[in-house]
């Protein structure tokens, strides 16, 4: 008697979802903080507008509202929210997510950005 | 052609209120001559503009913290000339920056004042030189992560070497500065960037 395979599909869904439970339960905001000191403070400070926008609160708000931060028109203009999604897209490459963006920084490490979004969320209180 | 990069680069002197270009300023731009004039219209090209004055937001930010830690008097003699030192690499590449981006037919953005760098900064919080040389370090780690970072996102193969050539600038002078501080060198390979 042959046993009843589930099909691939499924495999790779569940998969899936156990990578994504992974990433999830291991970011590390902690580690996201060093993180964010190294590669983010050349130009972004939590409490200050410097070359980007001041990032506290930044988690759960419409891109573009860090007040008086000059943003460019693609940004203030666009209707994106930040969370985990739309930060993991926007770290990987942000002229995909919004064209006509000025940030231009990638981070190409999935781990990373988990851990980077883990620390803003931290510090935006959500 | 040649003639028409000559007009550019008139043009381009007059309008900067940068007299001479300095020669690293040159230098770094060799060879970006013929991708200026062959790229203008290409639709990568804003983009490229956009990163470029990014960065010079950047070596603005730098320029300025250099002045306030010189003025801070909180600097002892030779910590006070590689400070000097280190802040004219930044103006040159400032220069340089402000230089390519016209070139691309860009606007370069104006830079924020001193005291306006120094609030974004929390300079008032510096009470020692070693306060000062952490500052230092930090944002000069920050510049060169943040060459590192943009440099897959440039439409030019050659502005992304530039992009490179400011980071290992950026990563000579934490070197120093880390130095300075007496903190022990990087464990591991590869600290930079990602
Ligand atoms: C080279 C400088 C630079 C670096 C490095 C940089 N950013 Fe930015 N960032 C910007 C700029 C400039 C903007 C504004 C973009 C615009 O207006 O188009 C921005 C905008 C943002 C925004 C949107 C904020 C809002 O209010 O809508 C987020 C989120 C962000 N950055 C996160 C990060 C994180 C996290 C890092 C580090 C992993 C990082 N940035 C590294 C320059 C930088």
């Amino acid at each position: 008697m042959r046993m009843a395979l589930p099909p691939l599909a499924m495999i790779w869904a569940m998969l899936a979802l156990a990578a994504a439970v992974d990433t999830a339960a291991a970011a590390d905001a902690a580690r996201g903080q060093e993180l964010y000191e190294s590669r983010c403070g050349g130009c972004h400070s939590l409490d200050a507008n410097r070359i980007g926008p001041a990032h506290r609160g930044v988690y759960g708000r419409k891109a573009g509202l860090a007040p008086n931060f000059s943003y460019s028109t693609a940004v203030r203009n666009a209707t994106v929210v930040w969370e985990e999604k739309t930060l993991d897209a926007w770290l990987t490459n942000p002229q995909a997510l919004i064209p006509g963006q000025r940030m231009n920084f990638r981070v190409a490490l999935p781990e990373d950005r988990a851990d980077i979004i883990a620390y803003l969320r931290q510090q935006s209180g959500k | 052609m040649a003639q028409m990069i000559n007009l550019r680069r008139r043009g381009l002197l007059r309008g900067s209120g940068i007299t001479v270009l300095s020669a690293s300023a040159v230098a770094l731009l060799a060879g970006c001559e013929k991708m200026a004039v062959a790229q203008s219209g290409n639709g990568s090209t804003a983009n490229d503009v956009g990163i470029l004055n990014t960065a010079l937001a950047l070596e603005n930010e730098a320029i300025s913290a250099y002045q306030l830690g010189a003025q801070s008097g909180l600097l002892q003699k030779p910590v006070l000339e590689v400070a000097v030192s280190f802040q004219t690499h930044h103006k040159e590449h400032r220069d340089a920056l402000i230089a390519t981006i016209r070139k691309l037919g860009g606007t370069p953005v104006p830079a924020k004042s001193d005291a306006e760098v120094a609030q974004a900064l929390n300079a008032s919080m510096l009470k020692t030189q070693t306060d000062v040389l952490r500052l230092a370090q930090r944002l000069e780690k920050g510049a060169a992560n943040a060459y590192i970072g943009v440099i897959p996102s440039f439409g030019d193969r050659g502005l992304a070497q530039v992009s490179a050539r400011l980071a290992a600038d950026e990563t000579m002078h934490w070197t120093v500065l880390s130095q300075a501080l007496k903190d022990p060198l990087p464990a591991k390979a590869l600290s930079f960037g990602a």
